[in-house]
């Protein structure tokens, strides 16, 4: 248990052990979700700061919700509107916070390994990655793994049935961080990952990747799949210019009506959001039961309370212990 | 309790050693009927009583008591399971997770809550728990059944319904379950 690492930086940072604490820990915030008043003092006087540098809604918001409903205080930093504009860097800024009294920063930046960087240069803040370039967005992979395993029952039962499981990541895979985070997920709890996307899509090397296969044909892909777990076309990471126009990656790379007639009947979709209605999905497809993205979104407020509790709510292995 | 110390107490993976048994199965069996009387005596009729087992000691008596309430009485008593991990006031001291989720499917609001717990020690378990049924409904009334009262209290607590008084020291500890009850220490590997 006091395994958890002290930040969250990576997917890769935690095991088949962690992963499933996390995921029993965020069963017990899905209670705690479900009650009218969906609150508890658990981090009463921690306070928990996040560092957007790039927009955000549903990750921000998230967040900033899961801090609330364990009553710790939440401080939202602006970047526009910050120091940085007046020329502090970044780590002259992360030592104010720190200095602040701040316990945690929740950080998203465009460039891979800004997480990782802020966690050397502080003293006792722990450091959330809620996305970094095209690094690792591990609160996204963990919160795709609870929706999959309560789709397949829940608790352990759920967790049993992941082993095996046929997972199929489509889409921009080259520019993504959620791709990278998911990939280590899925994996970690015994699952198959196949990569679906055109090759101006695809990472320049697959080399050390844990996948069981790579593919163009999508087609070929879908009948066999339990999961189908789609990716933006991120034009603001210029993905735009991989593929020729959005109408032919759609052709090839969309889960439209017609696709998703093909899938298994118990065959799950994901999507980790904004979805681009009529690029990777078509708008009847996203709106099947068997797509469980406002699932995602639910069930990210419980993962990231469970992450929280876990990294801020735990005490020294050896701690004075009463009952 | 002693599934709640030997997943939580340092060093991890250390062994609870029993020394002597302070009561057997039927001890316990016995223990669990007298207490339903007492129960149904207090609470005349048991309208509105229900039973609240604290995770994960707490929950086996808990339907052991309503098993014996609806035998001797004949009433079929609501039972509820309630995890305190956030409530607790050590959270940030020692390792604190929650045991199991809380299911509580019924409103408390009016109601004559029996909070069931294996071991009352210190009484800071049964304090987060007060803390934590407030977010089920405004009980009528809260009562405290446990199998081993084992002293060394820090809070103003005590309990209306008890198994057995144990003293002990405080580097004991207490094992319950339906096989009986055991004291003894908690041993490093």
């Amino acid at each position: 248990m006091s395994t958890f690492p002290t930040h969250l930086l990576s997917m890769e940072d935690l095991g088949p052990g962690e992963i499933t604490e996390v995921l029993r820990v965020a069963d017990s915030f899905v209670e705690v979700g479900r009650r009218a008043n969906p609150k508890v003092p658990a981090l009463r006087g921690r306070t928990v700061a996040t560092l957007f540098f790039e927009d955000s809604t549903r990750t921000r918001m998230s967040f900033e919700t899961a801090a609330k409903r364990m009553s710790a205080d939440v401080l939202s930093f602006a970047s526009g509107s910050s120091s940085l504009k007046k020329g502090e860097s970044l780590r002259d800024t992360v030592e104010t916070i720190e200095a602040i009294g701040i316990d945690s920063v929740i950080i998203r930046h465009s460039s891979s390994g800004v997480p990782t960087r802020v966690a050397e240069w502080v003293d006792h803040c722990v450091v959330i990655n809620a996305g970094d370039g095209w690094h690792q967005h591990p609160t996204q992979a963990l919160l795709d793994l609870y929706t999959v395993r309560q789709a397949l029952g829940g608790g352990d039962e759920g967790l049993a049935r992941m082993e095996g499981l046929r997972v199929a990541i489509v889409g921009d895979i080259r520019h993504s961080r959620v791709a990278r985070s998911q990939i280590a997920a899925y994996t970690a709890m015994g699952a198959e990952v196949t990569l679906v996307a055109p090759s101006t899509l695809l990472p320049p090397s697959l080399e050390g990747w844990p996948v069981a296969s790579v593919t163009h044909d999508l087609d070929a892909v879908l009948p066999k799949a339990d999961v189908v777990s789609l990716l933006r076309v991120q034009s603001e990471r210029g993905s735009g210019a991989f593929v020729p126009t959005l109408r032919e990656y759609t052709a090839g790379y969309g889960l439209t009506a017609r696709r998703a007639a093909v899938l298994q009947p118990d065959a799950l979709i994901l999507h980790p959001g904004p979805i681009v209605r009529g690029v990777e999905i078509a708008s009847d497809v996203a709106e099947l039961p068997a797509a469980l993205i406002t699932d995602q979104v639910s069930n990210g407020v419980a993962i990231r309370m469970a992450v929280l509790f876990l990294l801020l709510g735990q005490g020294p292995a050896d701690g004075a212990h009463r009952d | 309790m002693a599934e709640r110390e030997r997943s939580h107490t340092r060093p991890r993976g250390a062994v609870f050693v029993p020394r002597a048994q302070v009561m057997s199965a039927e001890d316990v069996h016995r223990a669990t009927t007298r207490m339903a009387h007492e129960i149904a005596e207090r609470n005349r009729g048991l309208q509105h009583v229900v039973l609240i087992g604290l995770q994960t000691g707490g929950v086996g008596i808990a339907r052991r008591l309503a098993e014996a309430l609806a035998e001797a009485e004949g009433a079929t008593i609501p039972v509820g399971t309630l995890d305190v991990a956030f409530y607790r006031d050590d959270i940030g001291l020692r390792p604190v997770l929650p045991e199991a989720v809380t299911d509580i499917s019924f409103d408390l609001t009016g109601t004559t809550v029996v909070l069931v717990d294996d071991v009352l020690y210190t009484g800071r378990t049964i304090r987060a728990a007060l803390n934590a049924l407030g977010e089920y409904g405004r009980a009528q009334v809260v009562e405290l059944a446990v199998m081993v009262d084992r002293g060394h209290r820090e809070l103003p607590i005590r309990p209306d319904y008890v198994g057995k008084n144990l003293p002990t020291s405080r580097d004991e500890m207490v094992d319950v379950s339906d096989e009986g009850v055991s004291l003894g220490e908690l041993v490093s590997r």
